[in-house]
């Protein structure tokens, strides 16, 4: 049984990459403390235990990152992705900070390795964990148990109590029993809401029982709902997430990254009423899976149907649940569930727009259409060699964007714009400081390191004064 | 029986090795999630074999199953192992699949049944044979000659005759090596060849997986062990097992060409060839042994498939009493000890010769083979 009679220098909310980093730092800047964790031990680490890389600066080619990635192109990369809406000192800083995120994470123990097969597009710019995020949180988890933290799981921060911009004390339920943890500072690292089916209801409606959640079913947002009622300034935009297009078979929770489909470059995709909606080869896939999620979440149902052929199918990593598959195009769409005559219609629509090219998987190649709206303007091939392939797809969100609004020492912000006295924030929960809208692969991890490093530190100075 | 019978019989087997286990379709379901998520790709040989195949037919199987080397770094980083709903855990899954090929692939067809209660069978037939060794030898020798110091040229053999030795040691292990060749072809029949025509240099590379273990080093840094962390334990524990067997082996060969081709009898000088390499195999066998038993009681048990520890417990006991009672028998040669030592040394190895081709033991074949395949397949992508 922990001791929850004294007071701890440092509450660490959540269990993630973001709240791990902080615990480890603050804790060895010489702070006490102690970290709680919603999940069970098996499911501990939240979303990060989902993740594969973070992006990371690097002057010169390191062990795991090819060539060199600096501050002008990973921000050009991010102004991109978010068009704009971000908050360039707070992006330039983490951009900055983001070279040194690899070298902490090895020193706590984690592994990094070169970039996966089928996805060396990310070589150069993103480091990846040896075994994926799971083993970077246990690494993460035995560093914290090594440095003297007290790291509880089962344990859910149900309330904390903030007086004047001064969070005193938080109420938890530790393994389904109510207690009370005194601390001198806080960081709360708790993820989004996105696992709040009601929450995301009250923007997206109906809809929302059609997203599938990706990563850990007890993101609630609890806390963030929580501290936002006691005068924590908000930022973000309450609609916006990072979403991909999902298998629509998969789980609604926690299905993770093997739930993604890559298939849509290569393909031609409809929605419910069997009408193309997007250019479905407008960049390479890592610049535009990002999207999908959201552009199937506006369809009717929040469905749609990948549609290729057998010349197409290696191009992509396979899927785990086998695709619908035949020898025509109507027995594909019947299996789907899908308007026969129609999707015969469309597919035959755009075999006659397809224009002579040279296929080139890796790169936008000169494979295109002509006359076709929308236009699939890269990898357009005729769909005419049997046997057909069909991937259903749903949005698989993420993370939500709405969170804590903090300064560039990782402080929390009270609605009148004053620095909280002892309050501190990092990961998922402050990411639509930076991320208004879009999404860089690898920024949720290198955030959550940056943010938590900072607030850690930061959390661990205030108690020393 | 007769000859309709007969093949109404062969009919029935091969309908029964063709209709899949469990665990086949279990990692034929988990091996499609591994395929979409990669994440353990710098594991081990494993996940890059799997990544260059789209189907996964029962052969593809057997063959990834033995590929692994059961280090459990795929299960500790697996964001998907229980509990969560896919529920994967391959090193367990894999480890039957392991041991249902080696049922599958023993000889004579139908000796595979051994395996499935292989612990007591092979505790039971150590026993057996030891027991054996001392009534037998009590009963035939005078206990004069039993209990008194032996010295001398020959000694060993007044106790236990030579040639008694060599038909029952000799021929154990001759038709063990039969059994086990044939196994192997079986083997690589069964699960689609070896991935091409000789070559030296995938040879070579396979040469060095099996003698350097390199994937149990889960890429360079070591295995999952005990848990989540990382640790070579099992690895060296292994190499001083195996590499402690060898010696063992070589000691007894060499005493064998002492004794034919010079004619120098034992008992050999300590600092001699024989004497030597026994002493340090036996040695390095009771630290690899024990070492792994202890790694195996104190080891995190999820992704342990349970139904076979006995036969490893079993075989891993069975190994150390070998070494033990070698070295043991080097303390106590020249005193009333040696006789009752010596039958139970000669027991034990007797036992473990009846039992190599129906026991753990023939992992090393099949692994080596399924690392040379790889290891051509490599090459030919
Ligand atoms: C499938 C998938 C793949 C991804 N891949 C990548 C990738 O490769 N690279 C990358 O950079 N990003 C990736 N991301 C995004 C990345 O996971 C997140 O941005 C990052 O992990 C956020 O870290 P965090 O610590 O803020 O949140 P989390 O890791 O989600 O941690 C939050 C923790 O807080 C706990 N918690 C919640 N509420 C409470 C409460 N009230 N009390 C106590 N504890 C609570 C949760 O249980 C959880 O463990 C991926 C996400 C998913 C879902
Ligand atoms: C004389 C030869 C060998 C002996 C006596 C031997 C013995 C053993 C024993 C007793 C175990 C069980 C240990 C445990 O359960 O923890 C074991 C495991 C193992 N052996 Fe061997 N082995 C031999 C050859 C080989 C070879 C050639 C290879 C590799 C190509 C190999 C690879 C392994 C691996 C990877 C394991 C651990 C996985 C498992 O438990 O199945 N062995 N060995
Ligand atoms: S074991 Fe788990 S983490 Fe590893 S490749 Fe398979 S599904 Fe992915
Ligand atoms: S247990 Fe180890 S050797 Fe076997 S597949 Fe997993 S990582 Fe590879």
């Amino acid at each position: 049984m922990p001791d929850f009679a004294r007071i701890y220098d440092v509450l660490v909310v959540g269990g993630g990459n973001a709240a791990l980093c902080a615990a480890i730092t603050a804790r060895r800047a010489g702070a006490s403390v102690i970290l709680c964790e919603a999940s069970p031990p098996p499911l501990r680490g939240g979303n990060s235990r989902h993740t594969r890389n973070l992006r990371a600066l690097h002057p010169g080619p390191t062990q795991v990152l090819t060539d060199s990635y600096l501050e002008e192109e990973y921000w050009d990369d991010l102004n991109r992705v978010t068009g704009g809406k971000t908050n360039e000192d707070l992006a330039r800083m983490c951009i900055r900070a983001s070279q040194h995120a690899p070298d902490f994470l090895a020193s706590c123990g984690v592994v990094f390795q070169p970039s996966l097969s089928g996805t060396l597009s990310l070589s150069r710019t993103n480091a990846f964990f040896l075994g994926g995020g799971k083993a970077l949180v246990n690494a993460l988890y035995r560093e914290a148990a090594k440095l003297g933290i007290v790291a509880l799981t089962d344990t859910e921060v149900q309330h904390i109590q903030v007086e004047d911009g001064h969070a005193t004390e938080a109420i938890i339920s530790h393994c389904g029993f109510p207690q009370r943890i005194r601390f001198k500072a806080l960081v709360a690292a708790c993820g989004g809401f996105q696992a709040n089916r009601n929450w995301l209801r009250e923007y997206w409606g109906d809809a929302a029982d059609n997203f599938q959640i990706r990563g850990t079913p007890y993101a609630q947002g609890v806390v963030l709902k929580d501290l936002l009622a006691q005068g924590v300034q908000e930022v973000g935009d309450p609609t916006q997430f990072h979403a991909v297009a999902n298998d629509a078979r998969a789980p609604m929770e926690d299905g993770g990254l093997a739930m993604r489909l890559d298939c849509v470059p290569f393909s031609l995709v409809v929605n419910r009423n069997v009408e193309r909606f997007y250019d479905e080869g407008e960049d390479v896939w890592p610049k535009r899976y990002a999207i999908w999620g959201r552009l199937i979440a506006q369809q009717p149902d929040q469905i749609a149907l990948a549609v290729t052929d057998s010349k197409a199918v290696m191009n992509f990593l396979p899927s785990v649940y086998p695709p619908y598959k035949a020898n025509s195009i109507a027995e594909i769409a019947a299996m789907a569930g899908f308007d026969t005559g129609k999707l015969e219609q469309v597919v035959a629509a755009f075999n006659a727009a397809v224009r002579p090219g040279t296929f080139k998987p890796m790169v936008p190649d000169d494979c295109t259409t002509e006359g076709l709206v929308p236009p699939k303007s890269h990898w357009a091939r005729r769909i005419d060699t049997p046997p057909y392939y069909a991937y259903p797809l749903r949005p698989g969100i993420t993370f939500t964007f709405l969170g804590l609004k903090v300064n560039e020492k990782a402080r929390v912000l009270m609605a009148d714009g004053k620095p909280s006295a002892n309050m501190f924030a990092s990961g998922e929960i402050m990411s639509g400081n930076i991320l208004g809208q879009g999404y860089l692969a690898g920024f949720g991890m290198t955030l959550g390191t940056v943010f938590g490093r900072l607030a850690g530190e930061e959390a661990a100075r205030h108690v020393r004064n | 029986m007769s000859a309709t019978e007969m093949s109404k019989l062969d009919l029935l087997l091969q309908e029964a090795t063709q209709i899949e286990s469990d665990a086949y379709q279990d990692a034929r379901r988990q091996m499609a999630v591994c395929n979409a998520c990669r994440y353990c790709e710098g594991y081990c040989a494993v996940f890059p074999a799997m990544a260059a195949r789209r189907e996964f037919e029962k052969a593809d199987l057997t063959h990834l199953a033995n590929l692994c080397h059961n280090c459990k770094g795929c299960f500790h980083a697996c964001q998907y192992a229980p509990p969560h709903a896919f529920g994967i855990n391959i090193p367990a899954t894999f480890a039957e699949i392991r041991q249902e090929s080696y049922a599958e692939y023993a000889w004579p067809a139908g000796a595979g049944t051994l395996f499935a209660r292989n612990g007591t069978l092979v505790a039971g037939l150590a026993t057996l044979f030891v027991m054996l060794a001392l009534v037998l030898s009590v009963a035939i020798k005078d206990p004069a000659v039993l209990f008194s110091a032996q010295t001398g040229t020959g000694a060993f053999f007044r106790i236990i005759p030579l040639w008694l030795i060599n038909l029952l040691a000799g021929g154990s292990f001759l038709f063990a090596i039969l059994a086990m060749t044939m196994g192997a072809i079986r083997y690589i029949r069964g699960t689609g060849g070896l991935g091409g025509s000789f070559q030296p240099a995938p040879a070579a590379e396979a040469a060095v997986d099996v003698l350097t273990l390199r994937n149990l080093g889960g890429g360079g840094h070591g295995c999952n062990d005990l848990d989540d962390s990382f640790a070579q334990h099992r690895r060296w524990l292994h190499q001083a097992m195996f590499y402690g067997f060898l010696l063992c082996f070589a000691a007894t060969t060499t005493g064998a060409i002492y004794h034919h081709v010079f004619g120098w009898y034992s008992p050999h000088a300590f600092l001699s060839l024989p004497v030597q390499l026994g002493t340090w195999g036996g040695v390095l066998l009771c630290i690899g042994t024990a070492g792994l038993v202890w790694v195996k009681t104190v080891t995190d048990p999820a992704p342990v498939a349970r139904r076979l520890m006995g036969g490893e417990y079993a075989l891993l006991f069975l190994l150390f009493l070998i070494g033990a009672t070698g070295l043991l028998l080097l303390a106590v040669r020249h005193t009333g000890a040696m006789g009752l030592m010596l039958a139970l040394h000669f027991g034990l190895v007797l036992a473990l010769f009846v039992t190599l081709p129906y026991s753990k033991m023939v992992h090393g074949i099949y692994r080596s083979l399924a690392l040379l395949r790889n290891a051509r397949e490599k090459r030919a992508a």
